[in-house]
């Protein structure tokens, strides 16, 4: 009877309040950093995994990884261009030449060619590295990005979204993660954000960077020519321009141009275009690469 | 995805009668847990199939160990005759890897089934062996695998992966020793790549030739020639070739008689 009674005596206002447990669920912004990776049974797993994968150090390893390339981004004015090239290599071995290095990063769209020029809501980030680090990351992020979006009721700065990739980066460093990525986006309380992560654990913000190994050409266009208050089309033609210089000298870089702008409403496509009609279409017209002639 | 020279992995060197740069030499690694079973696969897909193939010989160094080991799977049919499958997985490199890779997405996609009382779209499996892949990413599985079925509209969808989950979709993808060999003549077959319109411009307006879902007779063909020109110039591609055919009737089964030797 008591038993009864107590049950029933319960204050009613405590059913109405989250449990402890519940509580707790909500606070933890991020479930515990778990090593839920299968490891090799052995001590150094890191020279392991460097013995088996590196290719750079170890032209005959086994396993070869795809790696990603040339990546670019800026502020300007008007929001901020995203362009990348799209050639994924494994050794000397071309393994695409139609990867998305850019992704993203929203639960709005996963990245899809839409019908549609409306601008999509979110986040960019983009993929140079390790192609599965770079694509793995960037998808647990969007999922971390969407649950802050619901438990906030509004949506994830670019600071606080580059941190929580930060944090992961440092906290798997030594693991021989390999990916450089950029993260861009506008939003209310920022404006237009642009921040660079990379698998040491670096974290920086910046106006204008450049990623992966041909990232030395395309930073030698852009700052060139390079102007905050220059137009779209302006910009546009340049983060093109960037990306043909890097993918003309470095051989790792090729393919495709993937070109995105970042402005208030999100991000918009601007296509995915085959670089030789481009390559020519810039030499003649415009009497750059003179270095290159059409005769032997 | 191991070119024509690097396919010994033990770090022996074919061909060469110089020895390889003393200067930085290779650290060799006491642990190594993996053996090239060769072999290649290859995907195909058209507007309403998609055919991944492989063939059947598994070697070991030069030696020749089988000449019936199948790579190409079906995932989430019956355990025996594999019946009821939607989705077919292809797996080259090292072959108890692989299996272990196909076990683990077979049982995914049966669960998948039990809890949510449909079958899984080819899109989320897709994903999903990414993460598995991604799962071993300190200990990789030493495999490339290759996924196909019919997408939400009844298209042919083509996945292909790197050993760590990488996964882009495509058109076609060759996998496997013979990759380098097969992938350029894919490229210039399926997609058209360097093939122009004839008379449709002078130099630089000349018109490349647009890509288009090839029919169904066509691509078996096409998947037939790249592997009788496969056996011809690579020693651990041979014996047999296996097709698997994703359709909207289910998942047909094909052999052809390849080289022996």
């Amino acid at each position: 009877m008591d038993k009864l009674v107590a049950q029933y005596s319960r204050p009613a206002h405590q059913n109405e309040f989250y449990s402890e447990q519940e509580q707790q669920d909500l606070n933890e912004s991020l479930p515990p950093l778990s090593l839920k990776f299968s490891m090799p049974p052995i001590d150094n797993s890191a020279s392991f995994l460097r013995a088996m994968t590196d290719d750079h150090s170890n032209p005959s390893c086994p396993i070869k990884i795809a790696h990603g390339t040339t990546t670019l981004a800026f502020r300007f004015q008007g929001g901020i261009i995203v362009c990348t090239d799209s050639r994924a290599t494994a050794g000397n071995w071309i393994a695409s030449q139609t990867v998305k290095k850019v992704i993203p990063v929203s639960r709005l769209s996963r990245g899809e060619d839409k019908p549609s020029n409306d601008p999509t809501p979110g986040l960019l980030g983009t993929m140079a590295g390790g192609a599965a680090d770079c694509q793995y990351w960037l998808r647990y992020l969007s999922q971390q990005c969407t649950l802050h979006e619901i438990r906030h009721k509004r949506r994830i700065t670019v600071a606080a979204a580059s941190k929580i990739l930060a944090n992961l980066t440092y906290a798997y460093k030594g693991y021989g993660l390999s990916m450089g990525t950029m993260l861009a986006g506008v939003t209310p309380q920022e404006g237009p954000a642009l921040y660079y992560i990379d698998s040491d654990g670096t974290r920086l913000p910046g106006n204008l960077f450049c990623v992966g190994s041909g990232q030395t050409f395309a930073y030698g266009v852009l700052d060139a020519n390079y102007k905050y208050e220059m137009s779209e089309q302006d910009a546009l033609a340049l983060g093109r321009r960037a990306i043909l210089a890097a993918m003309h000298r470095d051989a790792y870089s090729g393919g495709f141009i993937n070109l995105y702008h970042v402005k208030e409403e999100g991000w918009v496509h601007h296509g995915f275009d085959d670089m030789n009609p481009i390559f020519w279409k810039t030499k003649l017209d415009n009497g750059e690469f003179s270095n290159v002639t059409s005769e032997l | 995805m191991a070119s024509l020279l690097d396919h010994s992995a033990g770090g022996q060197t074919v061909g060469y009668s110089f020895s390889q740069s003393a200067a930085a030499p290779v650290k060799q690694h006491g642990f190594y847990p993996y053996t090239d079973n060769g072999g290649s696969t290859l995907g195909i897909t058209g507007s309403d199939f998609a055919i991944l193939a492989g063939d059947t010989r598994s070697t070991s160094g030069y030696n020749i160990n089988s000449r019936m080991v199948p790579k190409v799977f079906k995932i989430g049919g019956d355990e025996e005759t594999g019946e009821g499958a939607h989705i077919i997985l292809s797996v080259v490199g090292f072959a108890a890897d692989g299996n272990a890779l196909k076990e683990r997405l077979d049982s995914v996609v049966k669960m998948y089934k039990y809890q949510h009382g449909k079958s899984m779209s080819v899109s989320a499996c897709a994903q999903r062996l990414s993460t598995i892949l991604y799962g071993k990413r300190f200990f990789p599985y030493y495999v490339t695998a290759i996924l196909a079925g019919l997408d939400e509209e009844g298209k042919g969808a083509l996945y292909s992966y790197d050993p760590v989950g990488s996964y882009e979709r495509e058109q076609c993808r060759a996998a496997g020793a013979a990759a380098s060999l097969i992938m350029p003549f894919l490229d210039n077959q399926v997609n058209f790549k360097n093939q122009y319109i004839p008379g449709s411009g002078e130099g630089h307006a000349l018109q490349a030739k647009k890509a288009e879902p090839l029919p169904r007779d066509h691509v078996q063909e096409l998947v037939r020639d790249a592997f009788t020109s496969a056996v011809e110039r690579h020693i651990e591609v041979g014996d047999h070739l296996q097709m698997l055919i994703a359709t909207r009737d289910g998942i047909e089964e094909v052999f052809h008689p390849l080289k022996k030797d």
